[in-house]
């Protein structure tokens, strides 16, 4: 190619010198794929092929080695990157789930990878943040659609097909699409009694159960910094549900302190090392990084909110559905099973008794032990509630807690579809845990001030 | 010749997976082509399973697809003998995977609102044209590298292709 600058080594050198003719303010989840695809800066809407640190399944794991299984390749190309837990039908309910989970050992065993997870240890979302595998700057593709939840520690996570996992497997590579990015600035502070949970109904109620579709969305704004690491991860989390490919957060002193503990307790000897290369990997947007959309919302005058059968988006303040009946109630799963979320369970039916089921499920083995050591599991057992195996629970209609034909459920998931817990004819509203909590105490939908 | 007639099934907005394809089934139906087809939309149109004939294609509003990655999701439709998925929008996962599985996922926003279940319509893949209701709607073609894995019939074949 011959330009201005002759056709030498000079000119190609001059090539790259030369301003692209791009914005300069890139945003944090640009700033990620950028550097994963090994490129000085990318624009929405740019195909890109990156190989992600770490590439996430879990029960599905065993459909995926089948796939993998049709493929040429032999080996996993990065038997490091996988992780792998065994979460969604654990303990197994079926013959056919526990096979499933011989499989998955067996493929682990055979392609030697080492971040694997038994049941028990825990959700996927919540056990790969806990192990410290997963830290800003870092990129996650994962066959689950609540990759997003990564971003609470400036990481990039997304969620992709069984297909695709099989070939990433294969080949540690895949194409994105660079996405738009959407930025929510949080001003205010939320009331008590109202948590990340209701902002994450509130603006999935605002904006639609699409109201993110193939965007990235990034938080910004002082009050994140009186947000704490439980809230956040419900938040990013949550965003699936309004269609986002990613969500994220620029890492601050709350995210280092838990990255430190987490790293201290999950790898004594070399924690302190992962710790300064998750520094050294932070990445930041730029102070006025330009973006597609933007969404203020004023914390304060978000209230305690409820997603009402059928759909995630179908939001309404729980002042308007109070009063109406439950059966049951679930407490857990990779949006509110974490320990913040049993303390609040706990101190609402501290001294008090339970008129309806209350099945609790702690994300992990380690919010297990915590509310264990806390107190807050003798609270609940207390009051009448029952404890089951951290892991998915009957979040997606297969173990421990599925429902009854025309059951209505008050739950702390993420997703209300129909036939969700099991049974297309059972209602499932969605509200933050101690709305729950307090439900299950009165026996119909409840604000827990009004008990 | 690239222009090929279908007959529509009409759904709404935000068809999520759960009810494209229950998460009940997710880890003991997995490759099985019957048991896939058997179960596609169950807890949406049990006519769809019933009734649903090779070529067929589904009409959708928004957000279709949205909600888990399972891609059951498109395979059962793919085994009910589903042609393509015509929306006004996809949920991302949702239309990864159907290029991922050879079924086209078309974004076209004005043929929703032109046809309904039983009616038929003509898609030219060649000219990125449908045509439906007398008219012709343009849509807009696949990235060059993401049309290469629909054409070679999903990631897999393509992978495989390229070894
Ligand atoms: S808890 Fe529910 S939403 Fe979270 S990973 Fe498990 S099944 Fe999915």
């Amino acid at each position: 190619m011959v330009s201005e600058f002759g056709s030498g080594e000079y000119a190609k050198l001059a090539r790259l010198c030369q301003p692209m003719a791009m914005r300069f303010m890139p945003t944090l989840t640009e700033q990620i794929l950028a550097r994963a695809a090994g490129k000085s800066q990318v624009a929405p809407g740019e195909i890109v092929v990156i190989e992600p640190d770490v590439i996430l399944s879990h029960d599905n794991s065993a459909a995926i080695a089948d796939i993998f299984a049709q493929l040429p390749h032999k080996r996993v190309k990065y038997p490091e990157r996988l992780a792998i837990t065994l979460d969604h039908a654990a303990p197994p309910p079926r013959p056919k789930h526990a096979r499933n989970h011989a499989k998955i050992r067996e493929f682990a065993r055979v392609q030697g990878i080492k971040q694997f997870y038994e049941v028990g240890r825990g959700i996927c979302h919540q056990v790969l943040c806990e192990e410290g595998i997963v830290g800003p700057g870092m990129t996650l593709l994962g066959a689950d659609s609540h990759s997003p939840h990564y971003g609470w520690l400036g990481a990039f996570g997304a969620g992709i097909g069984r297909s695709e996992v099989a070939a990433l497997w294969a080949t540690g590579q895949l194409w994105l699409r660079v996405p738009e990015t959407l930025r929510i600035n949080l001003a205010g502070s939320l009331r008590r009694g109202v948590t990340s949970k209701d902002l994450a109904l509130a603006l999935i109620g605002e904006l639609g159960a699409d109201g993110a579709a193939y965007m990235a969305v990034e938080f910004a704004g002082e009050s994140l910094a009186n947000m704490t690491a439980d809230s956040r991860a419900a938040l990013t989390n949550m965003m699936a549900e309004m269609g986002a490919k990613s969500a994220c957060m620029p890492p601050d002193d709350t995210t280092w302190r838990w990255l430190g503990d987490a790293l201290a307790r999950a790898r004594p000897q070399d924690g302190q090392q992962r710790l300064e290369l998750f520094a050294a990997n932070a990445l930041y947007p730029a102070a006025d990084a330009q973006v597609a959309r933007e969404h203020t919302i004023d914390l304060s005058e978000v209230e305690p909110l409820v997603a009402c059968p059928h759909a995630t988006d179908n939001v309404l303040p729980l002042s308007e559905v109070a009063g109406r009946r439950v059966d049951v109630g679930f407490i857990g799963t990779c949006t509110n099973g974490r320990l913040e979320d049993l303390a609040a369970a706990a101190a609402i039916v501290s001294g008090r008794k339970l008129r309806r089921r209350l099945l609790v499920i702690p994300a992990s083995s380690l919010a297990l032990r915590d509310a264990a050591e806390a107190g807050y599991l003798t609270t609940l057992l207390e009051a009448g509630a029952v404890i089951g195996t951290p892991g998915c629970g009957p979040c997606m209609g297969i173990s421990m807690g599925v429902l009854a034909p025309g059951e209505v459920c008050i739950s702390s998931a993420n997703r209300n579809f129909r036939g969700r817990m099991g049974e297309p004819s059972a209602e499932i509203y969605l509200a933050n845990p101690a709305v729950v909590a307090a439900s299950c105490v009165a026996g119909e939908l409840t604000h827990p001030a009004d008990l | 010749m690239t222009k090929t007639i279908h007959r529509v099934w009409k759904y709404g907005d935000n068809i999520n997976t759960d009810v494209i394809f229950p998460g009940k089934y997710t880890y003991t139906i997995n490759h099985d082509p019957a048991q896939l087809a058997r179960h596609a939309l169950e807890d949406l149109d049990p006519a769809f399973a019933a009734q649903a004939q090779t070529g067929d294609v589904i009409v959708a509003g928004r957000n279709f697809g949205n909600g888990s990655s399972r891609e059951q999701a498109v395979t059962c439709l793919v085994q009910a003998g589903l042609r393509a998925v015509i929306a006004h929008s996809f949920a991302r996962i949702y239309f990864r995977n159907a290029i991922n599985n050879g079924l086209l996922a078309i974004e076209c926003p004005p043929v929703v609102d032109c046809v309904e279940t039983g009616e038929t319509l003509a898609i030219d893949t060649t000219a990125h044209e449908i045509h439906a209701d007398g008219r012709v709607f343009a849509f807009a073609p696949l990235p060059v590298a993401v049309q290469a894995i629909l054409d070679a019939g999903g990631i897999v074949p393509w992978l495989s292709a390229q070894v």
